[in-house]
């Protein structure tokens, strides 16, 4: 009975779904800007497996391809935003998301 | 039955990480739920055959990112509890969490209704047949970078620009200003 059960493509994407949700809740909720990149780090992660679970299904190799460029991108966008968080905790320690509104108009 | 079970776990996995992330009070316990998230999604890869998806999973985003949050974390001396019991707009967590089903469910609902959905196969296969016949063990890798060099080698050719410009701009924005620019920069 059990046996007979094979992860399909669809119970990775909803998986994929559940993992994008809880980063994008994480996103709403946390005041922690450290803790918000983490939950942005999950988000992108939720669509590398999408694209991962697209590639085998479909049998084309161009979405392990997206997958690659994803994590370049996310490498990057790590760097430089913990760069920017790195500036802004050392002139102000202890701020919270709600305390950086120096650029609201 | 071993799929199943492969995928149970990492599942699992993947989901007790996630909620770790955002529930857990202490920066560096979120830090250490992300690493296990991403195992999670790292043994998926595998099942899913992205076995070199998998390896730079492990070393790029478990290896080098969570450190490097640990490392900021360390370096600014942040790692003290936040108080998960404030909330600063009264009606943020209802609404969050509200918002969160909906999606969760308005994603689920088009992955189900498109289950059956024929689609059309463009793009180079998984597979890379060995001479003598049947399947390489590295075949992966090959497929991968034979996709990489040959349809997206000016896409990877720029990701190289985009690192080194990431390395300078955090450079220029981590750096004490000097004295001279002080006055300036505090303006």
């Amino acid at each position: 009975m059990i046996a007979s059960i094979h992860p399909t493509t669809t119970w990775y994407l909803i998986l994929a779904a559940a993992l994008f949700s809880i980063g994008m809740v994480g996103v709403m909720v946390r005041r922690n800007p450290l803790v918000l990149f983490m939950c942005v780090e999950l988000m992108l992660n939720a669509v590398n497996l999408t694209f991962v679970a697209m590639a085998r299904k479909l049998g084309d190799i161009g979405g392990q391809t997206t997958v690659f460029f994803v994590m370049v991108v996310a490498a990057a966008e790590v760097v430089v935003g913990l760069g920017i968080i790195v500036a802004i905790l050392r002139r102000r320690p202890n701020a919270t998301t709600d305390d950086l509104a120096e650029l609201k108009g | 039955m071993m799929e199943l079970f492969v995928f149970v776990v990492a599942a699992a996995m993947v989901l007790g990480g996630a909620v770790g992330v955002i529930v857990r009070n202490h920066p560096v316990h979120a830090a250490l739920s992300l690493i296990l998230t991403l195992f999670g999604v790292a043994v998926l890869f595998v099942a899913q055959q992205a076995n070199f998806l998998a390896a730079v999973q492990v070393i790029v985003y478990a290896g080098a990112i969570v450190v490097l949050f640990l490392f900021v974390i360390m370096l600014l001396g942040v790692d003290r509890a936040e108080n998960l019991r404030v909330e600063p707009f009264k009606v943020q967590r209802p609404i969050a969490a509200a918002v969160g089903v909906g999606v969760f469910g308005l994603v689920v609902a088009a992955v189900v209704v498109s289950r059956e959905a024929r689609t059309a196969v463009t793009g180079t296969g998984l597979e890379v047949p060995a001479p003598g016949g049947g399947q390489l063990h590295d075949g992966n890798i090959k497929a991968l970078a034979r996709d990489l060099f040959s349809s997206h080698v000016l896409a990877f050719e720029l990701t190289s620009v985009l690192l080194v410009i990431a390395v300078v701009g955090t450079v220029m924005l981590a750096r004490k200003p000097r004295k001279g620019e002080m006055q300036e920069s505090e303006a």
